[in-house]
């Protein structure tokens, strides 16, 4: 019984870092109409910024130093985001898709080499934070601390999202733009800017939920793949552009993966996928799609 | 179009003569040239069923290493498990009957959705396919996947044969035959009434429904034809590299062969030739020359999408378009 909780408790983890990446990746899907494949590449920025940080200066108090990292990997994934929306995306929405999905595909290309070019090919450690937590004990087994700290942080994070998307004028403009883009630049909206800024904000995200899973995983070259795929899977679960939908697809396969891990690990992506699949024959637009 | 116009179209002979002069390459270029130029023509015979679905159906689909590595995995299976079997005159089918299942399978569930959300179960469904590819062990070879022997071609042992002798005699010949082929085979699709069909529910998936096209249905069988193209393109290029590992099920080629097809140009019916051809060359010269060759690709994809969107071929269709507009306005 007390294992399962810890499964399901580890799943919750899994899913946090999940939910950012898949919220991340549905704005700027939501607002402006692009799969960003890249999204996977500020993960991955995220990850390093974090690492090598905690790395470098987070001998003596990790977890301060592992929470101005976070920032840090806030800061440059969301301004790596806007150099790329700025330089290459903008010309691209008036384009058919498959122009804006392989421009997506070369920054992920150039990004992957940038890394390697700053960072080089080696793994980057920044286990102190989560060893310095310690962890919890629930009946006979432990729970770090750690883990909390992370769900907490993206809970913020997501609620953060909540407040800016529902409560301010800024919110409002991005979700009239995601729902009828012309009707709302008849209106007055300055798409441009705020597809900038709304760009900024899914690659802040992807960064910081990147950040998020370097203490347990070392920051290694490609470390954004597996999210990005997983993200994706989210996405059409949960239904696009929906913080509801994230954040429930962000926990079925967060759980399915942890539990998946344990009880059958040889097939645990293909039965994401049979869920994915199963949600898309009944209801295509995912379980809190709109339409 | 009766025969008669076709062959006595320009492009007609310009086709022929290229054909013509492919017949002498092994004898004009030097081996590992010719091994690229093999490579290539298999990939050209991936970008032509690739195609089907990109221009034809207007479906983007982001996951078809996945029926790559199908046709290339057929391969390396049955030599692992059946090498009694191991000719190539029944590899072809048993590779064409495993992409026809797996391809019917993913089709079956990709059709469901259009544009950006087909792209993305088309890319999840291969890379779950990467995932059994690497995770069971024991029947794939995990990730360092299979080595690839040469086959008994028609009776012809290669036993003992150099893989460079091997791919510059009689299975260049056979390569050629079957891309050449593969391209006919395609053109007529295109040209049939299934295949204008394809092009009237790209344009107009309601107006095409009134008139009584069962549009899910023709963009499943348009995914299969195309898995059908893309599993014989891995099968014969499997005996081109030796061998096969998970990568090729992995998205990020699934992208490249997004960007071969678009590098040649995809409004062209030759430009996946074309651009598969190039884009081997210019892998090869990017990994030769840099340790950071995904950076090179990836800076000239986007310049090619920002400067040169309808690819090399569809700019030179868009020239020669010129040339013939500025010569007729001159006699006027």
């Amino acid at each position: 019984m007390e294992n399962w909780i810890i499964y399901l408790l580890n799943g919750l983890y899994f899913a946090s870092f999940l939910f950012l990446t898949s919220l991340g990746l549905s704005i700027i899907l939501g607002v402006m109409g692009i799969l960003n494949l890249a999204h996977g590449s500020l993960f991955a920025i995220g990850a390093f910024v974090a690492a090598w940080i905690v790395g470098s200066f987070g001998d003596n108090s990790p977890i301060a130093i592992f929470s101005i990292g976070l920032l840090a990997a806030l800061g440059i994934s969301g301004l790596m985001g806007l150099v790329l929306e700025i330089s290459i995306i903008r010309p691209m929405y008036r384009r058919a898709l498959e122009y804006q999905l392989l421009i997506t595909f070369g920054a992920l290309l150039l990004i992957e080499d940038l890394i390697k070019m700053i960072w080089g090919g080696t793994a980057y450690y920044a286990s102190k934070p989560f060893s310095v937590m310690g962890a919890l004990s629930i009946g006979e087994n432990l729970y770090p601390f750690y883990f909390l700290f992370a769900i907490l942080i993206s809970l913020l994070a997501g609620a953060g999202v909540w407040v800016i998307m529902s409560r301010t004028r800024l919110g409002i403009m991005l979700r009239a733009i995601s729902m009828d883009r012309e009707m709302a630049q008849a209106m007055g909206i300055r798409i441009g800017r705020l597809n900038t800024l709304a760009f900024g904000i899914g690659a802040a995200l992807a960064g910081l939920a990147g950040a998020l899973l370097v203490p347990t995983t070392p920051a290694l070259l490609g470390i954004g793949m597996d999210p990005l795929i997983l993200a994706f899977i989210v996405v059409v679960l949960g239904g696009l552009g929906s913080l509801k939908g994230a954040l429930i697809g962000a926990l079925i396969v967060g759980e399915t993966r942890s539990l998946g891990i344990v009880f059958f690990p040889e097939i645990e992506l293909p039965l994401l996928f049979l869920i994915a699949v199963i949600i898309l024959v009944y209801k295509p637009e995912g379980l809190f799609g709109e339409k | 179009m009766n025969l008669k116009d076709l062959v006595l179209r320009p492009a007609f002979f310009i086709c022929a003569g290229i054909f013509i002069g492919m017949l002498f390459l092994p004898q004009t270029l030097p081996v590992y040239q010719l091994m690229l130029i093999e490579s290539g023509l298999t990939f050209a015979i991936m970008g032509l069923g690739f195609n089907l679905l990109l221009r034809y159906t207007g479906l983007l689909s982001f996951g078809h290493g996945a029926l790559f590595a199908t046709g290339a995995y057929a391969v390396g299976m049955m030599g692992r498990w059946f090498p009694d079997l191991y000719r190539i005159e029944i590899l072809i089918p048993v590779a064409l009957a495993a992409s026809l299942i797996i391809s019917a399978i993913f089709g079956f569930i990709c059709v469901r959705h259009t544009r950006v959300f087909f792209s993305i179960l088309a890319l999840a469904l291969s890379m779950v396919l990467f995932a059994l590819l690497v995770k069971l062990y024991d029947l794939t070879g995990g990730s360092d996947g299979i080595h690839i022997d040469l086959p008994i071609m028609f009776g012809k042992s290669y036993d003992g044969v150099k893989r460079f002798e091997f791919l510059s005699g009689g299975y260049y010949y056979f390569l050629l035959c079957t891309c050449t082929a593969a391209t006919i085979l395609m053109y007529a699709i295109v040209k049939s009434p299934f295949g204008m069909a394809l092009q009237s529910i790209r344009d107009n998936e309601v107006r095409a429904e009134m008139i009584g096209i069962r549009v899910r249905r023709y963009r499943w069988y348009a995914f299969i034809i195309s898995g059908l193209f893309t599993g014989l393109g891995g099968a014969l290029w499997s005996f081109v590299n030796g061998h096969v590992s998970p990568e090729i099920s992995e998205w990020v080629f699934s992208g490249e062969i997004v960007y071969m097809t678009l590098l040649g140009g995809f409004m062209v019916f030759v430009g996946p030739i074309v651009g598969s051809i190039l884009f081997t060359y210019m892998k090869l010269y990017a990994i030769s020359i840099t340790q950071y060759w995904m950076f090179i690709i990836g800076a000239s994809l986007i310049a090619m999408v920002l400067l040169l969107p309808e690819g090399v071929a569809g700019g030179f269709v868009k020239l020669f378009a010129r040339i013939k507009r500025a010569n007729s306005t001159g006699v006027r």
